[in-house]
């Protein structure tokens, strides 16, 4: 599996798209950090750009390899290798190396800046474990949907539904449910309903860490209760685990099983 | 070499393979014939495990190859089309596959013989099909494994590389290897195999020598005797 991790890996880091995507963030890291001149509110901004561009990137990096190395995966497929190394060494491939552009592309600016000296650094560290959560979670979640569809445009066009729905309509669903079950206590609802969506969780994760939850009202206040203490976090963190290794395991599964 | 038993395959509704039975245990050239859709490319790669059959079992080497890839070590395989990721440059690729076997190859005789060394350099999709199949050849000929699968292997080659080619098939074969071959060329076919394995319908319809096959259609020439097969009645 490393050696397919290897290949998949130089390949990316050698794509056009890799330091786009890096210089990308260097670029978005120096602007913000210039224009806020404040460390904290940075990482405000930075977090509801990573919320949404970073599932997003991951899930049509995802489709996109793996509809492209089709060939070398079936050149793989009949060497000496287990099929699910091949599979698994591609994903961590593309994983991994988005996961460095956002980290490293994020992390020298604000090393330049000063993160050390500042407070702001364990609100800056958990932007960028979030961020490579989201990025392993979406990643997967895309392979596994170019692995059920053979059609390309299909498989493509059910990916960015997915970060569509995730990103945007999952939210909407949720305003309106608790619009219309206003008369209902919903704190415990709404923080389940949060517990399923990758991308909810981020954002909550971190505006809770965040000290603006003031804003947030009597929910706010539940959810900071939960969120705010040590074993929220450990949830949280678990079940972004969880969201990382379910689509994992059904990529193993379901490749062991597919004609090529 | 290759035990093939009740092998069934279908995709959704289209029954491909129906209970293939093969049985080949000795060394030489066995040409894996039929016509379109009768499944030969389907039992190639069943037997690569590529494709997972629904019923039915393959051993290679009197191992199975259910839940094992270990025995593709035993394997070379020529895919039909020549499909390489195409930002490789050709050294790359052939470093790669060595990288990733762990044998010992022999490919600079290879690279030499079809006149490769230009290429070397040159990325993979600027290739012409004919020299991305002379790469695919020295791919699947560089290692010394006992078995070896050619799925169309003449396709895009000029004469000379054809010539090399054949050669090359017979060498291997003069070294006890079992090779398979298909090939819609009759000619290349009658000029190398010693067997001729026919599908139809997802089954063997004939399996045997080329003489053999002629007797039984009553032909005298190969290529008739491979379309008026499917005619006769079979008692085999």
């Amino acid at each position: 599996m490393l050696k397919i991790l290897k290949y998949s890996f130089y390949d990316l880091i050698r794509s056009r798209w890799s330091y786009v995507y890096f210089l990308f963030y260097l670029l978005l890291g120096f602007v913000l950090l210039f224009l806020n001149n404040d460390v904290s509110k940075a990482v405000i901004t930075l977090m509801n750009i990573i919320i949404v561009l970073v599932p997003l990137i991951g899930t049509i990096f995802g489709v996109m390899y793996y509809y492209n190395s089709k060939e070398f995966t079936e050149l793989l497929l009949a060497q000496p290798i287990k099929r699910s190394s091949i599979f698994l060494g591609q994903y961590l491939g593309v994983a991994g190396s988005l996961t460095l552009s956002l980290v490293l592309g994020l992390g020298i600016p604000f090393v330049l800046y000063g993160l050390f000296k500042s407070d702001a650094i364990f609100d800056f560290s958990l932007l960028l474990v979030t961020g490579a959560f989201l990025t392993m979670i979406f990643t997967a979640l895309s392979f596994n949907i170019a692995l059920s569809n053979e059609n390309r445009i299909k498989g493509f066009g059910y990916a960015v539904l997915l970060w569509l729905f995730l990103a945007v309509i999952y939210d909407g669903l949720f305003l309106m449910s608790l619009i219309v079950f206003k008369e209902y206590p919903l704190d415990s609802f709404s923080l389940a309903a949060t517990m399923f969506n990758p991308i909810d969780l981020s954002r909550t994760l971190i505006l809770l860490k965040l000290d603006i939850s003031a804003l947030l009202g009597y929910t706010g206040a539940v959810f900071k209760q939960f969120f705010g203490t040590n074993q929220g976090l450990i949830i949280s963190m678990l079940m972004l685990t969880l969201w990382t290794i379910l689509p994992i395991w059904r990529l193993v599964f379901k490749s062991k099983k597919k004609d090529f | 070499m290759i035990q093939v038993e009740d092998l069934y395959k279908k995709f959704g509704k289209n029954e491909v393979l129906k209970g293939l039975d093969l049985n080949i245990d000795k060394g030489g050239i066995f040409a894996v014939l039929g016509p379109n859709g009768s499944g030969k490319t389907t039992l190639i790669k069943s037997i690569l495990g590529m494709v997972v059959p629904n019923k039915g079992s393959i051993a290679v080497s009197g191992i199975s190859i259910k839940k094992n890839w270990k025995y593709r070590h035993e394997i070379d395989y020529l895919p039909q089309i020549a499909n390489f990721p195409g930002n490789l440059k050709v050294k790359e690729l052939i470093r790669m596959i060595k990288d990733l076997r762990q044998m010992p190859s022999e490919e600079e005789r290879l690279i030499e013989l079809f006149q490769l060394e230009p290429f070397l350099n040159k990325k993979l999709a600027t290739l012409s099909g004919g020299t991305k199949q002379k790469v695919n050849i020295v791919l699947a000929f560089m290692f010394d494994c006992p078995l070896l699968i050619l799925d169309e292997p003449t396709t895009g080659l000029d004469p000379a590389s054809l010539i090399h080619l054949k050669a090359l098939i017979q060498q291997e074969k003069n070294r006890g290897k079992t090779i398979l071959i298909t090939s819609h060329i009759m000619h290349f076919v009658a000029e190398v195999a010693d067997e001729i394995i026919y599908l139809l319908e997802g089954k063997i319809y004939f399996k045997g020598t080329i003489e053999q096959l002629k007797t039984k259609t009553n032909q005298t020439d190969f290529e008739h005797a491979i379309s008026a097969i499917a005619s006769t009645p079979t008692d085999a």
